[in-house]
């Protein structure tokens, strides 16, 4: 299997990515913009998704909610951030594909002038419903963040989450909305996939059309940010939860660094199905946890291991906290089984092989081929990326594992029904998040 | 038609080398017996959990082996067992499907197991806002009825049940005649249709003692709900999370096209009426949304949505304003109704782009009697909605005096509001029934 594709890169810096995938009468229109939480600052934190919801509001020369036009069309579509880029997609007819280029054009070039107070206003109060209801009012929703914030330290970029503080959000003003658009909202700074019912030329054609003379800005510096612990914190948060949650967290490589594949294989051997190690051993067996859970959370410039177990009724998160690290510690030791390593190799292939279901949306082939693009400046990664996998070795994992797991220090965090903090690990110090 | 009475149906889909399997059983959480509710959704969870002698590992095992992705989801009316993999793993895995489904080891250790955790489950769901809200709100519409309860169960239920409870509803469950066995894939139709049938065509009805009442979900629900305005206490919730509706109509209603009409304009898509009137003009809200969850039986028409504590009172005076609206004073216009048909229908073929979601929407056919032209007709019968039919579907099916209100929320700071509303006095239900 293949995601052949045709690359351009238009006059003022846009990047076009096209794929032809003529199974259905529909376009996908993909664009990445390299921008995420990570460009925020403290104080600010949050800017990077609002600024997402009002892109959604209407552009100087179609100054109405962007929905109806698209929704009339058969279209689908969203946008979400993330804390390195932000992403808008339509999925179209082929006969709408001019439609969703010319408002994805005018809200590229022309967003600022139909910007007003009351739109701001509305999307601000928007998105403290949707921090409300994802992260405040949901079970262990808060312990995302008391994680980034303890791993990475306050003017790293990943100190924060997308969905930002509530008092930042409260905080930002129209004025930050307009420096934001101009530094990070040009072709320059921009990826455009086109995948689906589409000749690779006339594709090409359209994009030189709608995006041609838009002006570009500078490219924005890359973010850089260092961090490492000194040394292991143990935290508690109370919440409203009825069962003792621990996790676990590491400092791990970035995304398509050296090891990630290796850390997300880790994580795949220890908690990903019922013959997973820590599955298995906790749940199926000795019956101590409801459920664990384990990804490599690969970003741009850093990686987060993490390993969540959730205790079962009467049961010590200690104890849990001990058998994950000594289930880490054995596998460092020796490595999977080569049973192991099978089973996740071959769900690794079969996920590459899902992710050629779908031309657009979330994960669908156009946002892989921006996500490559956007990432190592190669929408063609795909094959090597499968290759990554394909090399992964058991002493290889085993090695990772050592480097990243065992001897590092780590954060972990106790989250505790409210009024049981005695159920958190031994010396965890509470924090507050809100 | 196999001679056993299972229905095959077989579709080549040639876009990538994955298929996808799906076996329909009709009959789920509305056939629990009234002292089992949870048995039909963990008798489907014990599926996996080991089967021809082999440990549930085992199953697990073969599962990942062939980079599969199993699915066991249990709705009101029937059990869906789902199988996604490699093309090159087709016989592979109609044989673990057919393996599981027709020869689960149903042992007492994994029931305990598997009950345990659900029982869990069940305790953190209290701490979940949408998860109360939607068990409070079945209870609340639909009292005693097949359609009063979730498929997970209660804590009491689980407690209740064993291990033969479940060796009984599986025979009585889980036969060849009236389910369905679905393959989509990137081969011929003969081809998917002989491997099936190598496979199935061994399988036979097994004996129970208990008998599955199918007719259940059929039966007329209570005429008036429990409660007009009911809510569930959340002390120090920074949102309440809301449900409105009533019981409303059947699948099998013949005014199914008119009413995805009117559920597309009023609350079906992000520029539905009360999405643009809640979310984009009020900000009480990241979104709400409108459903007419149609079923074998009388299924529900619900709003749902989760807003700020303090704006709880005009959001949900907001909401039934919209609701009475589009029934009396501000009827869909064609212009509306020219935006949801062409929304609704230039989507369509999206979702037939993988094999799973083929997969799935043939057995959708296949649950409530659909012909196979369903598809084909879909569009045309769409287009001949028209505007009076809208308002028509409308004041038939939506019912002001009918609805209830339920919110999962701090009572402490919205109680005092609650009587602005004029739906008389605030029941407050209890989480642990």
């Amino acid at each position: 299997m293949q995601l052949p594709y045709t690359k351009k890169t238009l006059g003022n810096g846009l990047d076009v990515i096209v794929h032809e995938d003529h199974q259905l009468p529909m376009v996908a229109v993909n664009i990445w913009y390299h921008v995420g939480s990570k460009n925020e600052r403290p104080g600010r934190t949050g800017f990077a998704h609002l600024f997402e919801h009002l892109m959604f509001e209407g552009s100087a020369h179609h100054d109405h909610g962007f929905f109806p036009p698209l929704q009339r069309a058969g279209g689908l579509l969203n946008g979400s951030t993330s804390m390195d880029r932000t992403n808008y997609w339509e999925v179209v007819p082929t006969g709408a594909l001019e439609l969703a280029l010319w408002m994805e054009s005018d809200r590229m070039g022309y967003l600022l002038p139909a910007l007003t107070d009351a739109k701001f206003n509305n999307q601000r109060d928007v998105v403290i419903n949707e921090r409300r209801q994802n992260y405040e009012n949901r079970p262990y929703g808060l312990a995302g963040m008391a994680l980034s914030a303890a791993m990475f330290p306050p003017d790293h970029p990943y100190h924060w989450l997308t969905i930002g503080s509530a008092e930042d959000l409260k905080a930002t003003t129209l004025d930050e909305v307009h420096a934001f658009f101009k530094t990070y909202y040009h072709p320059a700074n921009a990826s455009l996939s086109l995948a689906g019912d589409i000749e690779t030329g006339q594709a090409f054609d359209l994009a030189e059309q709608f995006f041609g003379d838009l002006t570009p800005g500078p490219v924005p510096q890359p973010i850089r940010g260092n961090a490492q612990l000194e040394s292991s914190h143990d935290l508690l948060l109370e919440d409203r939860v009825e069962l003792p949650r621990v996790y676990l967290s590491w400092h791990s490589p970035a995304m398509f660094a050296p090891d990630d594949a290796e850390l997300d294989v880790m994580a795949d051997v220890l908690a990903h199905g019922k013959t997973s190690r820590l599955y298995r051993s906790l749940v199926f067996e000795r019956r101590v946890a409801t459920d664990v859970s384990s990804h490599q959370h690969s970003r741009e410039i850093a990686g987060v291991f993490q390993v969540a177990c959730t205790a079962a009724a009467g049961v010590a998160l200690a104890e849990l906290h001990t058998a994950v690290r000594d289930t880490i510690a054995e596998i460092a030791r020796n490595g999977p089984t080569e049973s192991e390593l099978e089973r996740a190799l071959i769900q690794s292939e079969a996920n590459f092989i899902y992710r050629l279901q779908t031309i657009g949306g979330f994960g669908g082939k156009g946002d892989q081929l921006n996500a490559y693009n956007v990432f190592r400046g190669d929408p063609g990664y795909f094959d090597a990326d499968r290759q990554r996998y394909r090399a992964v070795t058991a002493a290889g994992v085993a090695a990772a594992a050592r480097r990243f797991l065992v001897d590092p220090p780590l954060v972990t965090l106790s989250v505790v029904p409210r009024g049981r903090r005695e159920l958190a690990l031994p010396g965890a110090i509470e924090v507050s998040v809100s | 038609m196999l001679p056993n009475g299972l229905e095959v149906r077989a579709v080549a889909h040639r876009a990538v080398p994955i298929v996808s399997m799906v076996l329909l059983v009709p009959g789920g959480s509305s056939v629990d017996p009234p002292d089992r509710h949870g048995l039909t959704s963990i008798t489907a969870g014990l599926l996996d959990e080991g089967s021809r002698g082999q440990s549930a590992l085992d199953v697990a095992d073969r599962v990942s082996r062939i980079g599969g992705d199993l699915d066991l989801e249990v709705g009101a009316d029937a059990v869906v067992v789902g199988l996604t993999t490699l093309d090159r793993f087709l016989e592979t895995g109609l044989a673990l499907v057919h393996e599981i489904v027709t020869e689960p080891n149903l042992a007492n250790d994994d029931f305990n197991r598997t009950r345990n955790l659900r029982l869990e489950r069940v305790r953190q769901m209290k701490d979940h806002a949408a998860a109360m809200a939607e068990r409070a709100f079945a209870r609340t519409l639909y009292g005693s009825h097949a359609y009063g309860h979730l498929a997970m169960g209660t804590e009491a239920s689980l407690t209740a049940m064993t291990v033969d409870d479940t060796r009984a509803l599986h025979a009585a469950l889980f036969a060849p005649a009236g389910s369905t066995l679905v393959i989509v894939g990137d081969r011929s139709e003969e081809e998917l249709l002989d491997a099936a049938a190598a496979l199935f065509a061994g399988w036979r009805p097994a004996a129970s003692p208990m008998t599955v009442d199918r007719a259940a979900a059929l039966a007329p629900p209570p005429s008036a709900p429990l409660a007009r305005l009911a809510v569930v206490s959340r002390p120090g919730a920074p949102q309440s999370e809301l449900r409105i509706g009533h019981v409303c109509a059947a699948r099998s209603t013949p005014d199914y096209h008119a009413l995805l009409m009117l559920n597309t304009i009023l609350g079906g898509q992000f520029v539905s009426r009360i999405n643009l009137n809640l979310r984009e003009d009020k900000g009480y809200t990241y979104g709400v949304r409108t459903g007419f969850d149609l079923r074998k039986g009388l299924g529900p028409f619900v709003v749902q949505t989760s807003v700020g504590t303090d704006v709880t009172v005009p959001a949900i005076r907001e909401a039934l304003n919209e609701l009475r609206d589009i029934a009396q004073s501000r009827p869909a216009t064609t212009d509306e109704l020219s935006l949801a048909f062409n929304t609704v229908s230039k989507g369509y073929p999206r979702g037939f782009e993988t094999a799973t979601q083929v997969a799935r929407s043939v057995a959708q056919l296949a649950l409530h009697g659909l012909p196979d032209s369903y598809f084909e007709d879909f569009v045309p019968k769409l287009a001949q909605i028209t505007q009076p039919e809208v308002s028509r579907v409308a004041q038939e099916y939506l019912s002001l005096d009918r609805m209830t209100t339920l919110i999962v929320g701090d009572l402490d700071k919205i109680g005092g509001s609650l009587p602005e509303l004029g739906l008389g006095p605030h029941q407050v239900l209890n989480i642990d029934f």
